[in-house]
């Protein structure tokens, strides 16, 4: 008479495991020193929450037009940005032109978004990158400058706001990689001439501070050059910020070169390719895939570097902003102005970001732990 | 070595030239070009200011609008360049700009060893002090042991020291980089008063949650002339900007304005007659048309016009006019005659 003995069914973990409280337990409350420190966030976060969401939120005052809206609330006065809006974006650019702005936006949007979508076959990916880094920056400047094909003539003086932050970010970028990645190979060169000029070249550029390269661009310059020869003050920025940032970028990309086995050249060499074809088609899409962080890197820290141009008095977002602050009729409003600036900056620079987690992931071969 | 030499005397030698080559041709350039170069401030309450629209406004833009009526018969032919404080005086030196009107202090260093003149003064400024209401302050003599907040590495705050050590009081500065966040801080009890020069401290305290509970002390403890600037070595230009000026305050004081200026044309009086052109070559004396002074007036309005609409009862700043009224009305305002 066997009396057969089945197993009790499993019981469901104790609630103290489970659930938020268990996962609270495992991470908040897991010692006496995380007790202390979950104490002390959530007492911070107590004492700053309540005002911050005041201030933004609840006191804040969302309509209106003039100063004398938002003197009744205690909170922040979102008006001033709404009435400064367009400045932050286009600067002094003339109202009746901004539509040309628009449309180099939306060309540039239309013209990238296929290098997003995976179903795109490479090739028509690189024809259109390439055609974006080419030609795309010669229509925008027609856009933006006019004086050709009927568009009225703006001065670069005018450009500002985002749009110049834009302008200065963009051709920094799509300058400083390639000048970048030449200079990188030319450090690594055999050839001592050409050794010696890149090494000079990065050791200059990354020895000085940008403030310095804006400054002695809009300072020093002007009085070395003949009079009457004046060269626009933007292109003075750009070139400077483009030389600095390639500097910059040569390092990092160098960084890529080296990581990359003897190996790999010594079998181009093996399979007949000359020098710039094993570079081009062996060394670089490895190195250059093992420094995206690098590079994005570099590209964030340029596109908040922007900021600094306000000392020569171009009016980059930042310097809008600072503008908008000393309008007789708005004064009192910087709190305001400055945390619009940095959450249009955390945009962009957190944009770039994941894109570049993105792009690491879609590219990985393996070739990471 | 002997390369850097080398480098440091041919670039001496070129600022040298370009400075020999500006002489008596500044207007020349500037009716070639058909617009006045203009350095101003890149955002002062009430000095310069541009709008969402790009448009100018302020004493400072004033000034050079009415340089540009004198020269062009017409205001809007300006050129502004907003220019920061480091970089003001090179933009003129190397004739980035044709005259500097940029909230900029008279010394002598600058009219001697910077090469640089000023024509007269637009705007008689001196270094103030903003207090709560609550301390009971009457006078800056009262504030023996006070929190001053300050911007750094000005010289408002030598200026500060020095008052203090010699009325021998006890001073605790705190300094700040940005007028806003001094601002910031006098609203939050960091300090007890507030140091700027007089026409930033209304501005100033506009900024302010509660504007009624501060006040400007009367003290004035320094001397801070402002006026537009030119290059040393064109007299001509030198003296256009600087009667541009004298027009705008003896137009004030004949009680000409830029409403009245053609019915003054009728008038009978000597001195009404000559400034507007109706009568003589005062005008021409320039180089420029006769009636430019009437021009000026009449676009641009004269000096109690200008400082009304930009910094006093007509603007939100509400400046009085202080040192800034006309000599014959307790101010410092007093201009030579046009004759």
């Amino acid at each position: 008479m066997a009396e057969s003995r089945l197993p009790h069914p499993d019981l469901p973990p104790p609630a103290s495991i489970i659930g938020p409280w268990g996962w609270m337990r495992r991470n908040l409350f897991s010692s006496p020193l995380n007790i202390a420190l979950t104490a002390l966030a959530a007492y911070l976060l107590w004492v700053a929450v309540p005002h911050l969401l005041n201030w933004t939120l609840f006191n804040a005052t969302w309509s209106g037009d003039t100063r004398a809206d938002c003197q009744a609330n205690s909170g922040a006065c979102w008006v001033f940005i709404r009435v400064h809006f367009e400045q932050f974006m286009y600067g002094f650019y003339p109202e009746a032109q901004r539509w040309r702005v628009n449309i180099a936006v939306l060309l540039l949007i239309l013209g990238a978004a296929p290098l997003f979508i995976r179903t795109v076959p490479n090739p028509v990916k690189v024809k259109l990158g390439l055609s974006l880094l080419v030609v795309y920056p010669m229509v925008a400047f027609v856009l933006f400058k006019g004086g050709l094909f009927g568009l009225p003539n703006v001065e670069t003086s005018r450009w500002g706001g985002l749009l110049l932050t834009l302008v200065i970010a963009g051709v920094g970028m799509a300058a400083a990689l390639p000048l970048g990645v030449l200079l990188a190979l030319g450090r690594r060169s055999k050839m001592p001439a050409i050794q010696t000029l890149c090494v000079t070249f990065i050791e200059f550029w990354r020895g000085v501070p940008l403030i310095t390269v804006l400054f002695m661009s809009s300072v020093m310059l002007p009085l070395f050059l003949p009079e009457g020869m004046n060269f626009d003050k933007l292109l003075r920025a750009l070139i400077g910020v483009t030389l600095f940032q390639a500097a910059y970028m040569a390092e990092v990309v160098r960084g890529g070169l080296q990581a990359i086995p003897k190996g790999q050249i010594e079998a181009a060499a093996a399979l007949g390719l000359g020098y710039w074809k094993s570079m081009a088609l062996i060394v670089l899409p490895q190195a250059l895939k093992l420094v995206i962080p690098g590079i994005v890197n570099t590209f964030i820290a340029l596109f908040k570097d922007t900021s600094l141009v306000l000392i020569i008095g171009l009016f980059d977002l930042m310097n809008t902003v600072h503008n908008a602050t000393t309008n007789p009729d708005w004064l009192g409003f910087s709190t305001e102005g400055y945390v619009f600036a940095a959450a249009v900056y955390w945009l962009f620079c957190f944009s770039m970001s994941r894109y570049s987690q993105n792009l690491e992931k879609r590219l990985h071969t393996g070739h990471k732990r | 070595m002997n390369g850097l030499k080398t480098l440091a005397t041919t670039a001496v030698l070129l600022l040298a030239a370009a400075s020999a080559a500006h002489a008596g041709v500044t207007l020349d350039a500037i009716k070639k070009n058909g617009f006045i170069k203009c350095g101003v401030s890149d955002g002062l309450p009430g000095f310069s200011y541009a709008d969402e629209k790009g448009n100018y406004s302020g004493i400072d833009v004033d000034v050079c609008r009415a340089i540009a009526a004198a020269v062009f018969g017409d205001a809007t032919k300006v050129k502004f360049t907003p220019l920061t404080a480091k970089e003001r005086l090179t933009a003129l030196q190397s004739g980035e700009i044709d005259v500097l009107s940029r909230n900029t202090t008279w010394t002598s260093s600058r009219d001697s060893a910077q090469g640089m003149n000023f024509t007269g003064i637009t705007y008689y400024d001196g270094q103030g002090f903003l207090v709560n209401k609550k301390l009971g302050v009457k006078s800056a003599k009262e504030l023996d042991g006070a929190t001053v907040c300050v911007q750094a590495g000005t010289t408002t705050e030598l200026n500060l020291s020095d008052y203090f050590r010699a009325n021998k009081m006890k001073l605790t500065p705190i300094s700040y980089d940005k007028s806003d966040e001094s601002a910031k801080s006098l609203e939050a009890g960091r300090c007890d008063v507030l140091t700027s020069d007089q026409s930033q401290l209304y501005a100033q305290r506009i900024k302010l949650a509660k504007p009624d509970d501060y006040i400007v002390l009367p003290e004035v403890i320094s001397k801070e002339p402002l006026g537009p600037v030119v290059r040393h070595g064109d007299d001509d230009w030198f003296d256009i900007v600087k009667w541009t000026l004298f027009v705008m305050v003896n137009a004030e004081e004949m009680g000409i304005n830029s409403k009245n200026v053609e019915e003054m044309k009728k008038s009978t009086n000597p001195d009404v007659k000559r400034m507007l052109g109706v009568e003589g070559d005062r005008g021409k004396d320039f180089g420029l048309a006769n009636d430019w002074m009437a021009v000026v007036i009449k676009q641009v309005g004269n000096y109690g016009e200008i400082f009304d609409r930009n910094v006093g009862a007509g603007s939100p700043l509400k400046i009085e006019r202080g040192l800034n009224a006309l000599w014959n009305q307790g101010g410092l305002q007093y201009t030579p005659p046009v004759r």
